[in-house]
């Protein structure tokens, strides 16, 4: 199908893209990548009056070492979050994660903001946000502030960005010694959504767990933590009993909805299996650990 | 009121200077506006990648992308790589293959084949078959189940990996 006409603008600042939402008489929105908003528009399942084309902002570009955190700037392709060296060195997961992120070509121009503003429950960068304990920075006319990715999102496709600001930046704490991260899904095909993603951080001193986040995609309205299984591997080793205790406490966490063709208990056992899976990968230090 | 836009697009080289209204995508603007029909449109929404073209030297789905966007851009259609003969390995391999039947998908394909084999090509690995299939994961053929295609794109990229060895050994 064809998009319902639209006008357009491109714009080369955020103050003249939010001065634009703000004086857009209509329905606006921001055009980044496009990857999700375009098929949106052509299925006619949106039909704003206007889109705002932040796709040639300089300033959203651009992976940066600040202080403590790694700043991701909303613009960056997919492509470049899977080849950056920074991002490879410093938050590893989501190098993992770009690799599963829809195809090639998707990936040339879909961007970090637009997957995280559009907030999809199956799109794996927002379960690495918060497994990554990630900040999002927001801009809206007054100024700029920072989100908690545990904060952000609220249901499905819903988050705290208000209408007519954005998201211009994420920005990753880097991580401790002893960090470890994988992140895994399983998908009928390479490149669909997940059935089940998982995005997992520990960090892992001498042979203790000192802490755990798992963040999980596909099983729920937003990106879902998993406080049970976390608590089940904190403060002790990370063996098989552990595993076998965090798997088993995942139940608690997780109630994943029936869905057409795939039944909510089915989505709970892969769920547990990732879990399983992952976990036990992260058992060797070869599997994401950072150094010292 | 909502009226065209003037864009000023490099399309196979050429310079091509338009009008357009903003909801027309690239994909629409090379048929219709400049009659390159080799780009072909089936889902209008990334799926099946019969659209891919080079924007900027990278495969894009010209349907998820519209012609406004490309202002100031190259784009580079399974004609233009064809003429230039950056395909013609390709295409004597799909040839020599069978590695199509209907043929609607195939100028995608060989679009994201051919920036898969640069890829290879550039850090001087021989594909498996298995990562020959991931790069293909974003495009459909309802025709030849995928076999023949594999088949055609590992002899091209055997013959490149080879070919950089004799090179080195001379």
């Amino acid at each position: 199908m064809k998009a319902r006409a639209f006008d357009y603008r491109r714009v080369a600042s955020v103050a003249e893209a939010l001065d634009a939402y703000a004086a857009c008489e209509g329905e606006a929105r921001f055009l980044a990548g496009g990857q999700s908003l375009l098929p949106a528009l052509n299925l006619r399942l949106d039909a704003p009056d206007l889109l705002i084309d932040i796709g040639r902002i300089e300033a959203l570009r651009g992976i940066t070492l600040e202080g403590d955190q790694l700043r991701i700037g909303a613009l960056t392709r997919h492509a470049e979050t899977l080849a950056s060296e920074l991002i490879a060195a410093h938050a590893p997961l989501l190098t993992q994660a770009a690799a599963y992120m829809a195809h090639p070509a998707i990936r040339n121009l879909g961007t970090m903001g637009g997957s995280l503003a559009l907030s999809d429950p199956a799109s794996e960068l927002p379960a690495c946000m918060r497994a990554l304990g990630a900040e999002l920075e927001i801009t809206g006319r007054d100024g700029t502030r920072r989100v908690a990715a545990d904060d952000f999102f609220l249901d499905l496709f819903e988050n705290v960005i208000e209408p007519g600001a954005m998201l211009t930046a994420v920005r990753v704490p880097l991580p401790a010694p002893g960090t470890r991260m994988r992140f895994e899904e399983i998908a009928r095909r390479r490149g669909d959504y997940a059935l089940v993603g998982l995005a997992a951080q520990l960090v892992v001193t001498g042979a203790t767990v000192e802490s755990a986040r798992l963040a999980f995609c596909s099983v729920g309205p937003t990106p879902m933590r998993a406080p049970k299984a976390e608590a089940a591997l904190v403060g002790r080793p990370l063996d098989a009993a552990a595993i076998a205790d965090a798997t088993a406490a995942l139940a608690d966490d997780l109630a994943p909805d029936e869905d057409e063709g795939f039944s909510a208990a089915a989505r709970m056992q892969l769920a547990r299996v990732l879990l399983g899976r992952v976990l036990s990968a992260l058992m060797t230090r070869e599997h994401g650990e950072m150094a010292a | 009121m909502i009226e065209p836009q003037p864009i000023a697009v490099t399309v196979n080289g050429a310079r091509v200077r338009r009008f357009v209204e903003p909801r027309v995508s690239l994909a629409d603007f090379l048929r219709r506006d400049l009659g390159l029909t080799g780009t072909h449109l089936g889902c209008e929404v990334g799926a099946c990648g019969a659209c891919i073209v080079n924007l900027d030297g990278r495969p894009v789905h010209a349907c998820l992308m519209l012609a406004v966007q490309a202002d100031g851009m190259r784009v580079d259609t399974v004609e233009g790589l064809s003429d230039s003969g950056e395909l013609a390995a390709l295409q004597a391999a799909f040839h020599a293959r069978n590695a199509l039947q209907c043929g609607f998908c195939t100028p995608g394909i060989l679009v994201v084949a051919q920036d898969f084999l640069r890829a290879c090509r550039a850090a001087g690995r021989m594909p498996s078959r298995a990562s020959i299939r991931d790069a293909l994961s974003g495009n459909y053929c309802r025709c030849t189940g995928y076999e023949a295609i594999v088949d055609a794109i590992e002899s091209v990229a055997r013959s490149q990996a080879e070919a950089a060895l004799g090179e080195d050994a001379a």
